[in-house]
């Protein structure tokens, strides 16, 4: 479902893409600046540093773990469960009597961990597969970029279900997932730009000079692939989020007592109608957050690396 | 052109056939079968069961007779759990359902969330671009699985508008919240993409002139600004008609619609091995024919593509 | 699940006294005024699997084939016995063979009499291999005469030991003598089959449109996975007496949707989710309902081989069920009104007395302190503590109760349980090939007697997923399926069961609804939640 915007991700890393090779190094000096003077970028990356600062430092604070139970408080939540500063709940609490806050806290960690590993991992695939097709080119690329055709084809559904029953679930199998369907796209994107670059002056004199074919692949075409991966890999975070909450949804997420901003806002929504409005709101303020300042960086990004339009 | 087409079609069947071999080893290699319960089978009880449906035959064979039987006859074989039914006959009740709402939902989406883009672009930096984009970006980070219970609270239990659920039919009233529900955030994507491609296409040169030339503001937009808008956008839709239809079981949990999106989850949680397979090889099909649609459109957009 | 109390219709009686449009259906009081529109609408969670009788396996379905057909036994409001399409039976006083008397003016829906033949043939079918329903076992269960060989394939499914004499006489011979054979016919896969229609148009034969029944509803419409509607069968021989004209089944997968539209007024019946029993007791008295079920909540110990060593020291088993404070599962996890579990077997069973086991008389304190001199006894301790690995199958109602419980045992004992969610098919397939330490489990009684749970612990139960093995409890199970006095054998059984402590008994079953005050006659005294929808009615408002 949420990969829907990654045919679009495609389209704008191909704009980037004609871009960068050319330009060289001065390119991403030139990108960092633009990037500061975007002010919707910038005000989200400090919105995001704040919830990244707030997940490392807000332990300190808490009074309960994210596991524990208050006993004496467990069975009324609608009526004794509302955050309280007094009590040391600051987000109330969650259906069984356990502290939201931490609750909160670990799962805004699990989520952005969801997202910058899923979204590591779908980049290394993704790269590496799309760098070798297009680098080597003939019955070996077409037919490696076959295999991306059919895999797009099997819906995702299907594919996260069956990797999650299949593998048994954990942080690292959840992990695996999203990477394995996030890096289709990527290869495409990965691909094209290399057979592009390939064709360049400066390769051919490299191969000219005798360098050899893997070092050309890791020392030329890498470098000159950055500025498109970096600009997918940020637009893929929040898909990874996304998708991973959709999971949750499922009952496929990850185990407790661990939980995800997915599965907290899932619960949530659930109960709502009972009173514990609190459950749903705290998670969803993160999750919202974390995925809008997401997209301004991601776009703050590609503003950056694509300087067409100023 | 039609040799392009045909050319699409010939490779989509080898695509497809990979699809079902693929999905058939992968459905059969998850723990558990279609007749694991918790009250576990006799032996000579699951034995039976077994041999119906053919599951006794080694999988080699299974899968021979499952694609003849496609190709002979059109029968995609019986559900495992639902013993009334067939799978042709799941597909033809599910899909028209996930089909019409799925529709509706892609057309709000588009019409609604192209025209706020188009609106906010226009308006560049005026509060009317703030409110459509903050709208366009909340659409889009909400997710929508929490839609369902909420719209549910709001217009059948606190308003007293509509129906909590059901399909009778597609009537209207029972439409409208499968259809909000599933369009919200597409939407808000729709609405993004299309402003910052309008900007873009507003600053470039060829618009300028038209502008130069002394063009009224809104036959500029339309005879001149729009295709070029629309060309990411396109490529964007095409992938979304399909996850409409395919990413809706939150639709047809929370609203009862009886559409395909639950039949196939639920069927993957179930090993019902037909109904899984049947759906995926719609779905796979989809797929191909919407890409193939949409290169096509891409085309008509775009007429530096030439195939 | 589903029902509403006596109480809530006693206080309807009083106010609604007034204009005697009352029908004279048996089982409506005297001053009941109906309502006009006898719809009974009710939630289930998922699409039933068939309305076939005799491939019929799950519960959502097992109630509409109650409803659209009827065998020869049906279940009153209090899970007894009362006739169906038989009116008596007789037995033989080996109780090896049964002969049913049928009524001569039972008929299908199409004007066709119910015969024998009707049965002879539905028997058959469900035996047959050729039909290869899952629910052959119970065939089997019944213990006919050939059904195991006719199972196996080795026998024609015309040798199953079930003949019609004539129309109306049905002669059963059994393999081994059943007293509570006669009950067993009001299980779905006993109803008769029309064989004419069967034979006509195949598997479609279930579809709305072919479909011929004999109980007191048709099936009108089936939309899968939104609705079924059954209708009034003008055929049916009790047409008269029954009142609710129309029965739809609607399916919500959320709970908590499902109640916001029992609240909106779409729904007569839905379950009450988890914890919210309580807060909608207080809003709605008269609506939301719990009662006893005949099932229990457990987790199992894996002491099989595969299962980990300290799970084979029965005093860390015992620690840890001690340490279990079920108070706090019942009435703050649940909230449900279900009734904490010192047993295996619950309370509610027909003629089981749950024996006074040491802890059911200790204080929770006492238990506790209990289990830490177990676990110390043990050689577990701050510096050496216990952990292990608890499965349970993805639910948001099942995490609940093992969060809580290794909460419990890690504040009390300092054992540190992890918690492992398993999708239901691999759970399955986990617990079934011993690959757990610690598992959750539920059963449901298949009827209304001790020996359906505690046959799970005999040592060559097939559903025995944690592999206790105690020569004393299979011995004793042995003796009670003879014997006329079963209370002393049962207390010894659940006596061992506490002093091994193979499984952690938590909880039983309450099934917890909201019932509309306008819906009449609910079973809620019937365990097994047999209903049948000719006996309800809807009262004027």
């Amino acid at each position: 479902m949420v990969f829907g915007s990654s045919q679009r991700a495609a389209a704008i890393a191909d704009d980037v893409t004609d871009q960068i090779p050319v330009r060289g190094r001065s390119l991403l000096k030139d990108a960092q600046i633009r990037f500061v003077q975007n002010k919707a970028a910038m005000a989200s990356v400090v919105v995001l540093g704040l919830i990244i600062l707030f997940v490392i430092i807000g332990p300190l604070f808490a009074q309960w773990s994210n596991e524990e139970i208050d006993w004496d408080r467990m069975g009324n939540i609608a009526t004794e469960g509302m955050p309280s500063l007094a009590n040391g709940h600051y987000f109330g609490l969650d259906e069984l009597g356990r502290d939201l806050y931490s609750r909160v806290i670990q799962a805004t960690r699990t989520s952005l961990l969801v997202g910058l590993i899923g979204a590591l991992t779908a980049l290394i695939i993704g790269t590496t597969y799309g760098l070798v097709a297009g680098y080597t080119g003939g019955r070996v690329d077409s037919a490696m970029m076959r295999f991306v055709d059919i895999l797009l084809a099997i819906p995702l559904t299907l594919v996260i279900i069956l990797l999650l029953v299949i593998a048994g679930r954990s942080f690292f199998m959840l992990f695996v997932s999203l990477g394995a369907v996030g890096w289709l796209t990527m290869s495409r994107i990965v691909r094209a730009q290399t057979l592009s670059l390939k064709t360049r002056e400066f390769i051919e004199a490299a191969r000219a000079a005798g360098v050899s074919e893997v070092t050309i692949m890791i020392r030329h075409i890498l470098p000159n692939l950055i500025g498109v991966v970096i600009v997918y890999a940020s637009l893929l975070v929040p898909e990874m989020i996304l998708t991973e909450s959709f999971i949750s949804f499922l009952g496929l997420g990850i185990s407790e007592p661990y939980t995800s901003l997915g599965k907290l806002i899932s619960e949530g929504a659930g109960t709502m109608a009972y009173g514990t409005t609190w459950q749903l709101l705290y998670p969803l303020f993160f999750y919202v957050a974390i995925i809008i300042t997401m997209f301004f960086i991601g776009d703050g990004l590609r503003d950056a690396l694509d300087p067409k339009d100023r | 052109m039609v040799s392009y087409i045909f050319r699409r079609l010939l490779i989509a069947i080898p695509t497809i056939l990979i699809l079902i071999v693929a999905s058939f080893f992968l459905i059969h290699f998850a723990p558990g079968g279609p007749f694991t319960s918790e009250r576990p089978l006799p032996p000579a009880v699951l034995a039976n069961i077994e041999a119906r449906y053919g599951l006794d035959q080694p999988l080699w064979k299974q899968l021979w007779d499952y694609l003849t039987n496609i190709v002979l006859h059109f029968d995609f074989g019986p559900s495992f759990k639902f013993k009334d039914r067939d799978v042709n006959d799941i597909i033809a009740q599910g899909f028209p359902i996930s089909l019409t709402y799925g529709s509706l939902a892609f057309l709000a989406a588009s019409i609604v969330g192209i025209a706020l883009g188009v609106t906010a672009a226009i308006r560049h930096n005026s509060w009317i671009d703030y409110t459509a984009v903050s709208m366009g970006i909340g659409a889009q980070a909400l997710p929508n699985f929490i839609m369902g219970p909420i719209l549910i609270l709001v217009f059948t239990l606190w308003l007293g508008w509509l129906p909590g659920g059901g399909w009778n039919g597609g009537q209207w009233p029972y439409l409208i919240m499968p259809v909000i529900a599933l369009s919200t955030s597409y939407m808000g994507n729709i609405a993004r993409l299309t402003r910052s491609s309008m900007l873009e296409v507003l600053n470039s040169n060829f618009i300028r002139t038209a502008r130069a030339k002394g063009l009224p503001t809104r036959a500029v937009i339309w005879r001149h600004a729009m295709k070029p808008t629309l060309l990411p956008v396109v490529s964007y839709l095409g992938p979304v008609f399909v996850y409409v239809l395919t990413g809706s079981v939150f639709v047809d949990m929370y609203f009862s619609t009886g559409g395909l999106g639950q039949a196939y989850v639920g069927s993957a949680l179930t090993r019902d091995y037909a109904v899984l397979l049947g759906v995926t090889i719609l779905y796979g099909t989809l797929t191909v024919v919407v890409n193939l649609l949409t290169d096509l459109a891409y085309a008509w957009f775009d007429p530096k593509i030439r195939y | 699940m589903k029902h509403m109390t006596h109480l809530a219709v006693a206080t309807l009686l009083s106010t609604t006294m007034l204009t005697g449009a009352a029908i004279a259906a048996s089982h409506v009081p005297e001053g009941v005024t109906l309502a006009d529109d006898q719809t009974f609408t009710y939630r289930v969670l998922d699409e039933h699997s068939s309305v076939d009788p005799q491939v019929v396996e799950d519960v959502t379905g097992a109630e509409i084939v109650r409803d659209l057909f009827e065998g020869l036994m049906n279940q009153n409001e209090d899970g007894k016995l009362v006739p169906g399409v038989a009116t008596g039976f007789e037995a033989s006083e080996d109780k090896m063979t049964y002969t049913f008397t049928l009524r001569e003016d039972a008929k299908w829906s199409n004007g066709d009499p119910v015969t024998a033949g009707d049965f002879v043939y539905a028997w058959r079918r469900a035996a047959d291999p050729a039909l290869a329903s899952p629910y052959q076992w119970f065939i089997e269960l019944m213990s006919l005469e050939n059904a195991g060989e006719i199972i196996a394939g080795e026998m024609e499914p015309s040798e199953l030991g079930v003949t019609a004499v004539d129309d109306y006489t049905l002669e059963v011979r059994l393999t081994s003598p059943l007293p509570y054979f006669p009950q067993m016919t009001t299980h779905a896969t006993t109803f008769p089959a029309p064989q004419s229609v069967i034979e006509e148009h195949g598997d479609e034969w279930t579809k709305p449109e072919n479909i011929v029944s004999n109980g007191a509803y048709v099936l009108t419409e089936h939309l899968p996975n939104e609705r079924s509607t059954r209708e009034r069968n003008e055929m049916y021989w009790d047409n008269e007496n029954t009142i609710i004209d129309k029965v739809v089944a609607l399916v919500i997968n959320d709970e908590n949707v499902a109640l916001t539209r029992y609240l909106a007024g779409e729904l007569d019946r839905t379950d009450i989710p988890a914890g919210q029993y309580p807060q909608l007791k207080e809003e709605y008295p008269e609506e939301a309902t719990s009662f006893p079920r005949l099932c229990n909540y457990y987790y199992t110990f894996n002491v099989s081989d595969s299962g980990p060593e300290a799970f084979q020291d029965v005093n860390v088993r015992r620690a840890l069920a001690m340490a279990v404070d079920r108070n706090i599962i019942t009435e703050k996890v649940m909230q449900g009104g279900q009734p904490p579990a010192y047993t295996f077997t619950p309370a509610a069973v027909a003629g089981f007395e749950p024996p006074t086991l040491p802890w059911t008389e200790m204080s929770q304190a006492e238990r506790d302190q209990m289990a830490k001199d177990l676990l110390a006894e043990a050689g577990y301790g701050p510096d050496n503590p216990l952990e292990f690995e608890m499965v349970y199958n993805t639910s948001e109602a099942h995490e609940k109760v093992a969060v809580a419980l290794s909460q419990l045992w890690k504040s009390k004992l300092g054992v540190q349980a992890t918690l492992a969610n398993m999708e239901w098919k691999v759970f399955l397939e986990e617990r079934g090939n011993q690959n757990f330490e610690l598992a959750r489990g539920a059963w449901c009684g298949d009827y209304n007697e001790a020996s359906t749970f505690l046959d799970l612990l005999d040592s060559d139960s097939g559903y025995n997923d944690g592999k206790f093995s105690n020569e004393r409890v299979d011995e004793l199970l042995e003796q009670a399926k003879t014997s006329d006095d079963t209370t002393p054998l049962y207390t010894e059984v659940e006596e061992i069961l506490y002093e091994e402590m193979p499984v952690i008994p938590i909880y039983h079953y309450a099934g917890v609804y909201m019932l509309d005050t306008d819906l009449g006659n609910w079973p809620v005294d019937n365990v097994e939640q047999n209903w049948y929808s000719k006996n309800l009615y809807k009262i004027a408002e």
